[in-house]
């Protein structure tokens, strides 16, 4: 276990610093007084868990690879930019564009999400992206959506549990939402549907973690109704220039 | 070296923005910090502030900060400023050498007032007065430019990275009770120092990231109530547009924000009886006020600021509350750097203003009852 008082200290020269101890095979860094530094744990590859104490700056575990990072804070924009594989934990809100391309691991939010999350997310057999969000999310969630599956709880009864725009565009992976959407707000590539059993077991599995990980009830939370949002077909835009 | 307008360079900016409701002073070291933490947002070819509460001194007086690109301009300048303001204070604005600072223009500032008998002649107020004043030297005097022209507050302004651009200006010996900053990546147009955010005409300043497509519908809009852009940059009419609604049209500052960020169509037909109207009035009145593209921005004027993006949010903003303070950044980092324990800290949506406001009962205190002549 390594710890290191990141106040002050530039991005690149803390990454750098990151980077050599992940190299070296350290379990865990501790990162304290983080504030604003970017590209934390980015193209990162390993099992190091990194904890961040403060505000970590955007672009943070982009096109990591393994790797967890809890933050015991908010995170900014651009969580896990095109992230292949590890986990995220951000013990407060985040900004907009969180899982930009997506396309393994997992992203769990305490709180509530900007704008443009998990826009163009994708899966690929078994690498499945998963983002779940306590709180609600922004315009344009789930936009160009093709594999992997997002999960909105809406803990704190926002009146708007996701945004305008929602999966415009979508054409692969799932969206729970607990609770209910209006249709306005769907794009017109999306069906919105009851949920089964199978999806319901899915759901329960990382319900599950986030209630582990956030300290609430599983009961509590899992006593509600869902729906599912999923694409009408693959290629949405298939005839646009037939 | 080609100027604004003359050249397009397509690339992010910071932007932030602190007040103290009370109307409490303190010293643009607050401002500085908060925007350095960003300093990778900007490149080092514009930064700015806006401060609002340090010349108390003079607090009846325009505040006039000019830049000169020799003395012939700032000889006719001043004859055309002396010729209708009685000028209190005239000086060099104080700077520090600085080895990130360079081609400095000349910076001078005056503190005015017009003189009666041209204000009576001129039949305007003296804020119209002013006004035509300000687009006279910046459109027909070459190498003088006013940067600022409000009372009891100044821009600051230059090519350099912001925190450079403060030390420059020694702005941590200045007090205000509302400070805005601007670091720099210009995306359209080269940096230099006219260029440089805020943007002001009287009270008003803008610090914005962002692109205003609309720009040109902007311009011309303004072009009939009296503006001329003589910039050449996109943010100069977001400070015109403020003066228009604000300040002319005497429109509520939600309003104002619903004309330059105005609610879809779609949205509008979702809305109660009532508020389709209005909007629907709204949006086909200043139709061509509206701020097309993708910003975030913060427009301060006399009460306080409000910062605002686009409808569809493609620029950050993060907003926070610590007491009788509040903050928006860019980047909630920026915040925290200068604020350890905001009380809230929040995201606003796009196109929903988060306004700040001097509270009532100080703002008496801030601005003294304007006299009523005969």
């Amino acid at each position: 276990m390594k710890t290191i008082n990141a106040s002050g200290i530039y991005y690149r020269d803390l990454n750098e610093i990151i980077k050599e101890l992940v190299r070296s095979g350290e379990d865990i860094i501790n990162l304290k007084n983080v504030n604003g530094q970017r590209y934390i744990g980015d193209n990162l590859s390993g099992t190091t868990k990194i904890n961040i104490e403060g505000t970590p700056g955007n672009d943070m575990a982009a096109f990591m690879d393994g790797l967890t990072i809890e933050v015991f804070g908010n995170g900014q924009d651009a969580i896990g930019n095109t992230m292949n594989d590890g986990n995220i934990i951000i013990h407060g809100h985040a900004g907009d564009t969180v899982g930009y391309g997506m396309r393994g691991g997992s992203i769990y939010i305490k709180d509530s999400v900007g704008y443009r999350v998990g826009i163009h997310m994708k899966e690929y057999k078994d690498k499945v992206p998963v983002i779940v969000i306590g709180g609600s999310a922004g315009d344009f969630f789930g936009e160009y959506m093709a594999g992997g599956c997002m999960i909105v709880l809406n803990l704190k009864n926002d009146e708007n549990i996701v945004g305008e725009y929602c999966g415009t565009g979508m054409h692969g992976g799932v969206i729970y939402l607990r609770g209910d959407v209006e249709d306005y707000k769907l794009g017109k590539e999306v069906i919105k549907e009851k949920i089964d059993d199978k999806d319901y077991a899915f759901i329960q599995k990382y319900v599950e973690n986030f209630c582990q990980f956030f300290d609430y009830d599983f009961q509590k939370i899992m006593n509600h109704s869902f729906v599912k949002l999923h694409p009408i077909g693959k290629r949405p835009y298939g005839n646009m220039y037939a | 070296m080609l100027k604004e307008g003359y050249v397009r360079i397509p690339s992010g900016c910071a932007i932030s923005g602190i007040i103290d409701r009370t109307g409490r002073l303190f010293s643009g070291q607050s401002i500085a910090d908060s925007i350095a933490t960003m300093h990778d947002r900007s490149n080092g070819l514009g930064g700015g502030f806006a401060a609002y509460g340090i010349y108390p001194d003079f607090k009846d007086y325009f505040a006039f900060h000019m830049f000169y690109d020799d003395l012939i301009a700032k000889q006719e300048t001043e004859n055309i400023l002396k010729a209708n303001y009685i000028v209190a204070l005239e000086e060099k604005i104080p700077t520090r050498k600085t080895a990130h600072i360079k081609n400095a223009p000349l910076i001078y500032r005056y503190f005015a007032i017009p003189r009666p008998e041209k204000l009576k002649l001129s039949e305007l107020d003296e804020n119209e007065f002013t006004i035509k004043f300000v687009f006279n030297i910046n459109s027909n005097i070459p190498g003088a430019y006013v940067f600022s022209s409000g009372k009891n507050m100044g821009v600051f302004k230059a090519v350099g990275y912001p925190e450079d651009v403060a030390n420059f200006y020694k702005l941590e010996s200045y007090k205000g009770y509302m400070w805005l900053a601007h670091g720099r990546f210009p995306t359209n147009t080269p940096g230099w120092w006219g260029g440089a955010h805020p943007f002001n005409l009287l009270n008003i300043s803008v610090v914005h990231n962002g692109e205003l497509s609309s720009y040109d519908t902007n311009r011309k809009y303004l072009e009939e109530f009296g503006y001329i852009c003589t910039l050449q940059t996109d943010t100069e009419v977001a400070a015109y547009i403020f003066d228009l609604l604000l300040r002319r049209h005497g429109l509520p500052i939600e309003l104002a924000c619903k004309v330059v960020a105005s609610p879809l169509w779609k949205q509008v037909e979702r809305m109660s009886p009532k508020e389709k109207i209005l909007y629907t009035n709204l949006k086909i009145i200043y139709g061509r006020a509206l701020l097309n593209g993708p910003f975030s921005m913060i427009i301060a004027y006399e009460d306080g600021f409000v910062a605002i993006n686009d409808r569809i949010k493609l620029r950050p903003l993060t907003a926070a509350k610590k007491g009788d303070m509040i903050y928006v950044a860019s980047e909630e980092s920026a915040v925290r750097q200068v604020c350890k324990n905001p009380e809230s800290v929040w995201i606003p949506r796009g196109g929903e203003p988060v306004i700040a406001e001097l509270i009532r009962d100080n703002e008496k205190e801030m601005y003294s009852t304007k006299e009523v002549t005969a």
